[in-house]
């Protein structure tokens, strides 16, 4: 597959993001933060405004984005920074763009922002060529 | 952390892949491949994962009083995000692959603590990170994830 540095590649994650989801993805991973579930407890204990999802959930949606251009078993690196919280209610979009190809390698920048065009996954991935 | 046995199974690839939204073939089935942030769940393995109930032991979320384990005013956080305005966040989080996983691997993983460092932050009054690296290796010892992970403690809940 020809890869051409600069190629993007933009993916809905998820549209209205529902408390359910968070909840499921609590489930799947084994994280029970009640941050990310509990209402009474986020709002009255830590003092959020409502629940929030996992970074993670965040980076596993995102993950698609990557894994629908190299497949998942090409794979060599993902990784990026939580730069905002994500909230129930929440439209998130990937953007993953071709950086540079290099000694058998894809490299791409993975930019996810939400509805309002904010930033809350700025990372990066390499897959085999 | 670490985890003796982190067996690599269908059903949970398959309630992983649908909690991220992801219909892709790959992680259904008896050959599903994982997902690339599977590995984080491997806290569903680890005995003393502390974000989990666990049978007989207090836990934090809201019951009857908004927390299940009160604190004194002003006591500091602990106990995995709770109480005190300030809460434990995932900064970062990064992956190494070093061979794809897939259903029947059974995998060990180490964490090792790595840096720790503090900075001023705009939104959450003081920061403290700590970062920490975990090595999954499959049946055989060979390295399979590796996985850099970092962690933040902030004074006060983010400001929106």
């Amino acid at each position: 597959m020809g890869w051409n540095v600069g190629d993007t590649h933009e993916v809905t994650l998820v549209d209205d993001l529902k408390r359910t989801q968070i909840v499921q993805y609590a489930g799947a991973s084994g994280d029970y933060n009640p941050l990310h579930t509990d209402e009474v407890f986020a709002t009255k204990v830590a003092g959020y405004p409502t629940v929030f999802a996992h970074g993670m959930l965040t980076m596993g949606m995102t993950g698609r984005a990557i894994t629908d251009l190299v497949g998942v078993e090409s794979l060599a690196k993902f990784g990026g920074r939580f730069t905002s919280q994500v909230f129930p209610g929440d439209s998130l979009t990937a953007k993953v763009t071709v950086e540079s190809v290099e000694d058998g390698l894809v490299n791409f920048t993975v930019s996810t922002t939400n509805q309002d065009g904010k930033e809350v996954f700025s990372g990066y991935a390499a897959a085999k060529a | 952390m670490a985890v003796e046995r982190f067996v690599i199974e269908e059903g949970h690839i398959a309630s992983f892949a649908r909690s991220i939204g992801d219909a892709n073939d790959v992680y259904y089935g008896p050959d599903a491949a994982a997902p690339p942030t599977f590995v984080q769940s491997s806290a569903q393995w680890d005995p003393d994962y502390f974000l989990r109930p666990k049978v007989g032991q207090p836990w934090f979320g809201s019951g009857k009083n908004p927390s299940g384990i009160t604190r004194a005013p002003g006591g500091s956080g602990g106990g995995g995000g709770g109480g005190g305005g300030g809460t434990g966040l995932h900064a970062e989080q990064h992956y190494e692959y070093h061979r794809p996983l897939r259903v029947g691997d059974v995998l060990t993983a180490t964490t090792k603590p790595g840096k720790t460092w503090e900075k001023e932050g705009r939104r959450a009054g003081k920061l403290i990170f700590s970062e920490s690296v975990t090595e999954y290796r499959d049946q055989h010892g060979e390295l399979v994830v590796t996985a850099r992970g970092v962690g933040v403690r902030t004074e006060k809940p983010v400001e929106q």
